[in-house]
């Protein structure tokens, strides 16, 4: 190190010394974000898991009327985009521009589809009245548990749409990364941004993972 | 302006005990202050810099110094916990013999409740000497019930039974206060705590013009909402019968069991079907929006003074329904 | 150096021109000057709201105000305070400006997400002060619900964005610090080479990362339910509305140690200093910035004893709060035995510093009274806990904020403060901050509830003693305010090190150049040793 203030490139901005400096510090940042992320989700999954202990049939039979299998499809398609998104940074390592441009589009169009049935989901929700307000209505509930199974409803809408508030950030990373790929920003010797907006995808897709089996899945005989 | 006190009365049980952990807080509290501000003025004169080009010896920490300033201030920290922590559980358990009264808190004002049916609205009239418990919820936001001369608070939510008590030990007047922010009238959220002589309580109690006791309205309210049509004093009904439920453990549907509280029976008025007893189908309706809390209340303490006697046989009643006994 | 000499040689103040060269600046020093100035703005507008209150506090009766402007002035001071001045005074103007130099780096990891940290505090800042201009906001800074998500006619929702927008600011600061201490230390910095004011705002930037994203969720839930009608904290809906106040607090405890722990490494720094020692126990200091910020995290039920939280809950956070007062104690022992046998200097920082040690003293001790649970039953939520936290704050936080502002001064603007001044602004700051907050101490105890608009007139005498405190604490904090600005033009010419002080920031001219060093330092050894400054040993 020790070495003087240099001109700036993209590599080798002018605060570091050494470009291996630079992608240390942009990979540690990136986990640094995530933690804060593991943080802003963990809020919200305590306060569902409270929620689901105090009230756990309520919250079995309202969980019970999502749709297990969209919700699995999705599941499927966000790990794909996981995949899709490991062969780009592999892509980024060789230094290979075209087939970075490929699996990022593809990585892309998974992230669009699983926003598409997200949508298409909550679509339906609005349809059955299983929004939280003065319009919800669950069906087969008496009329005093409304209120809890809008508590779940309530916890559905926020995390399901916080996740989809990451994935169409992750949406736009993934633009700016093709358009500068496509340009030839990256090679084998700078090709960071590539491997820290993987990390992000990554998580975003974990997070998803979670949810899965929170919302739809646990104790589903119960509802029935 | 007023006179200048420095402590408050101390007007209950709880207030001395208190007190005394105050003065030894204060202790500790002074004897650290004066020595550090001591040792701090001290060295600040005795080692003041005399030249510019002064160096004093480095001295870089002594291992014996850092454990003895960690362990004994940790030391007396054990004994603050402690001796707060006594008092708390004092705090937290009433006696069994203490006199039961309701609260009820609304933007702005404190509701109370006497068995006996009086109705007071920011006035609290106790007896010297015996210990009050006060059961309370909120019709709104969350309120706290503070009386600074009895050194004791207690947040009120809604949707909640919380439980204060305490023992008055001075007959006067005390201030009760709102003591969480609960929007534009907090600071007047105020009232008085009347604590009087036995006998003067007394004379207060059958002076007020009570509309029977607050069990007896209860029971109008328990009929007027026709509970008893599937409530029978036995077990005839199409319902559990309420008569010896109080304090029981109840078998719930679906597994479980829950004590027959205050809070188990609001919860089963407002949302029947959160916890069903085994054996009974989820047929009640709820009397969300139908009752406030103050006849919930009520319609809670019918139940309570069912469960302090027997079950006798249950009576018919000109209408041809039977309703349970008292 | 002669004046025309500073202004000949190029740093960071005339490397560029022109308000676009501040406002896309990168460098972490400008970034610094801009969070003073905006900070500064906030801290003027919490006292202002400050003042009104004490004033309405004179007479029993609420006669300068309404009830429901009261409610509004006290929460946008809360609001004005925490959010756009404790939590960023130190970190965000200080840290940013001398943590960096302090290590010997160019600039922190990422200087244009430090930049993007300013503006999204602006952002916030101006979303708030929107909400305050608009209406006001009278839910007390805590948006208890369901107050506030229910009942509230004002501004909550503009306010609670403003106050998550500024949550990104503190996380993406704390973010930024942290990879910048282990990534961009130069040569032969190891950990405990690093000045105490490096530990303690790591620290600090660890409670930021991990604490913030709560508070962010917390405000979320609370705007869902304010605008989508979400019933997470609904009582009505089965939600609980204690839930809220456990999340918040899981923040906005550590918070406090957002505040006051780099506080806590501006005091390592001068008591140091002033007395010419390294700090006494350097490795316990260190070590008590991390123990503070783990424990920081465990105590937050402590806010909770009389919220109907279980008996064993109130049991546990109570006795995990006295482990968070050692680590305290041992600050306050060590800078205390640092003085012991050194060369003590009576410069308004280190005045400050005295100042810090004894309110944080009495702040700390006050705090193992809160923190006996029987005891908190009776004065939470009343002036005692005001009293508390001020003394923390207030007594802590913001006279080592000025401390550290006077001692650095010099570097950032290349010019000395009037000495004699300064020395009476801090004796009178010291003054007023006793007579306003001491009495509330006993007010507490009396049994004065906190946000209270009409009050009954026993409580009278001590509000008037509170509010005489008050306007001599106001004319405190303006003197400096004045001189500052003064010295900018007039002030003395600095020269790199006035202090003979140690760390890397003084080895650079003043004002720095703006890469900082003209030569990447190389560090041969420990922190405060001032062999290396002083030539000539005279043991004093």
């Amino acid at each position: 190190m020790a070495s003087e203030a240099h001109a700036e490139t993209p590599a080798l901005r002018e605060q570091f010394d050494t470009e291996e400096q630079q992608k240390d510090a942009s990979t540690l940042g990136m986990w640094i974000f995530l933690i804060t992320e593991i943080m802003f989700f963990g809020g919200m999954f305590l306060a569902y898991i409270v929620y689901r202990g105090a009230n756990p049939l309520v919250f079995a039979v309202a969980s019970s009327s999502l749709n297990v299998y969209i919700g699995a499809a999705n599941t499927v398609v966000l790990l794909c985009s996981s995949f899709t998104m490991v062969l780009a940074v592999r892509g980024a390592q060789l230094g290979q521009r075209q087939t970075i441009v490929l699996f990022l589009i593809l990585t892309l169009i998974l992230g669009g589809v699983f926003l598409g049935v997200k949508a298409y989901e909550w679509n339906e929700k609005f349809q059955e009245h299983h929004v939280p307000g003065p319009a919800f209505h669950f069906e087969g509930l008496p009329p005093e548990l409304q209120g809890r199974a809008q508590l779940f409803f309530s916890l559905y809408f926020a995390m399901t749409g916080l996740h989809a508030l990451h994935m169409v950030i992750g949406v736009g990373i993934l633009s700016l990364l093709i358009w500068q790929a496509r340009k030839g920003t990256y090679s084998a010797a700078y090709m960071t941004p590539v491997d820290v907006s993987g990390l992000y995808w990554h998580f975003v897709d974990i997070i998803w993972i979670f949810l899965f089996p929170l919302l739809y899945l646990i104790d589903r005989h119960l509802g029935k | 302006m007023g006179e200048l006190r420095l402590l408050p009365e101390q007007a209950s049980t709880i207030a001395p005990e208190v007190d005394h952990l105050l003065y030894f807080l204060l202790v500790v509290s002074v004897f650290f202050t004066v020595a550090i501000f001591g040792a701090i003025f001290y060295f600040a004169v005795r080692y003041r810099r005399r030249s510019e080009q002064e160096l004093p010896n480095p001295v870089h920490g002594g291992l014996t110094l850092e454990i003895l300033w960690s362990v004994i201030p940790f030391g007396l920290t054990m004994v603050m916990f402690t001796w707060g922590a006594s008092i708390y559980f004092t705090e937290a358990r009433p006696p069994g013999d203490a006199l039961s009264l309701y609260v009820v808190g609304k933007q702005w004002m404190w509701k109370l409740e006497h068995l006996e049916g009086q109705r007071e609205i920011n006035e609290l009239h106790v007896p010297l000497g015996r210990a009050v418990k006060l059961t309370m919820t909120s019709e709104d936001v969350i309120h706290s019930f503070f009386i600074p001369a009895f050194r004791i608070k207690q947040d009120v939510l809604p949707g909640k039974y919380s439980t204060i008590w305490f023992k008055p030990t001075k007959p006067g007047r005390y201030h009760l206060f709102c003591a969480e922010y609960c929007g534009a009238r907090h600071s007047g959220m105020i009232g008085w705590i009347h604590v009087m002589e036995p006998q003067e309580y007394q004379n207060w109690l059958t002076g007020g013009a009570a509309e029977g006791t607050l069990a007896s309205s209860g029971e109008k309210l328990f009929e007027g909402l026709a509970c008893n049509n599937c409530h029978h004093a036995d077990s005839s009904g199409r319902c559990p019968t309420l008569v010896g439920l109080f304090g029981k453990t109840v078998q719930l549907a679906g597994g479980g069991m829950v004590k027959a509280d205050e809070a188990y029976i609001r919860e089963s008025i407002l949302q029947p079907q959160a916890k069903v007893v085994a054996g009974f189908q989820p047929i009640m309706p709820t009397f969300q929006g139908l009752v406030t809390e103050e006849d919930v209340l009520r319609l809670v303490e019918y139940i309570k003074s069912l469960g302090a006697k027997a079950a006798p046989e249950g009576t018919p009643t000109p209408g041809g329904v039977p309703a349970p006994k008292r | 150096m002669i004046t025309a000499a500073v202004q000949e040689r190029e740093h960071y103040l005339n490397a560029s021109y022109g308000i676009k060269s501040w406002l896309l600046t990168k460098d972490h020093k400008r970034i610094g000057l801009l969070y003073l100035a905006t900070i500064t703005f906030f801290f003027f507008l919490g006292g202002a709201f400050a003042t009104l209150i004490r004033v309405e506090l004179l007479t029993p009766q609420g006669d300068l105000v309404s009830s429901e402007t009261y409610n509004k002035l006290f929460t946008m001071h809360g609001v004005a305070m925490v959010f756009f001045f404790l939590i960023p005074a130190i970190p965000a103007t200080l840290g940013n400006f001398f943590l960096p130099m302090m290590i010997g780096a160019r600039d922190l990891a990422f200087p244009r997400i430090n930049l993007l940290s300013w503006y999204l505090l602006v952002l916030g800042g101006l979303l708030s002060l929107y909400a305050m201009l608009a209406g006001g906001v009278d839910t007390g800074w805590t948006f208890y619900t369901p107050y506030s998500t229910s009942y509230s006619n004002t501004w909550v929702i503009a306010t609670a964005l403003g106050i998550f927008v500024a949550g990104f600011s503190s996380i993406l600061t704390g973010l930024n610090f942290i990879v910048t201490v282990h990534r961009m230390r130069a040569p032969g910095m190891t950990w405990f080479r690093l000045p105490l004011f490096v530990w303690s705002t790591y620290a600090t930037s660890v409670i930021q990362v991990l604490g913030t994203p709560v508070l962010a969720v917390t405000i979320i839930l609370l705007f869902c339910e304010r605008v989508f009608h979400l019933g997470i904290f609904d009582p009505t809906r089965g939600g609980d509305p204690v839930l809220f106040q456990h999340l918040f607090w899981f923040y906005s405890h550590p918070a406090v140690y957002i505040m006051v722990l780099p506080a806590m490494g501006v005091i390592s720094e001068l008591v140091s200093v002033y007395s010419r020692k390294p700090v006494f126990g350097y490795h316990f200091v260190a070590f008590a910035s991390v123990a503070i910020a783990v424990l920081g995290f465990l105590v937050w039920g402590h806010h909770l004893f009389v919220s109907t939280q279980s008996l064993y809950a109130g049991l546990v956070f109570s006795f995990l709060s006295y482990f968070v007062a050692i680590p305290s104690a041992i600050k306050v022992f060590n800078w205390t035995a640092t003085l012991y046998k050194g060369s003590i200097s009576y410069a308004t920082p280190m005045l400050y510093a005295f100042g810090f040690i004894g309110l944080f003293t009495i702040g700390g001790l006050t705090g193992l009274f809160v923190a006996a649970l029987g005891f908190d039953v009776h004065v939470t939520d009343t002036y005692f806990v005001v009293a508390h936290f001020h003394y923390i704050m207030v007594g802590g936080t913001i006279m080592a904020y000025l401390g550290g502002l006077h001692y650095w001064w010099p570097k950032m603007t290349g010019r000395m403060y009037p000495e004699g001044w300064a020395k009476l602004s801090a004796l009178v700051i010291f003054l007023g901050f006793n007579l306003t907050f001491f009495p509330q101490f006993v007010l507490g105890y009396l049994g004065m509830p906190r946000r209270y608009h009409v009050y009954p007139p026993e409580f009278q005498v001590l509000h008037v003693l509170s509010t005489a405190g008050a306007s001599v604490l106001a004319v405190g904090y303006v003197i400096p305010m004045i001189y500052f600005i003064w010295s900018l033009r007039y002030g003395k010419v600095a020269g790199a090190n006035p202090w003979n002080a140690t760390g890397l920031e003084w080895q650079t001219a003043s004002p720095p150049p703006a890469h900082n060093f003209d030569q990447s330092p190389v560090v041969t050894h420990e922190a405060y040793d001032y062999s290396t400054v002083l030539g000539e040993v005279e043991v004093g």
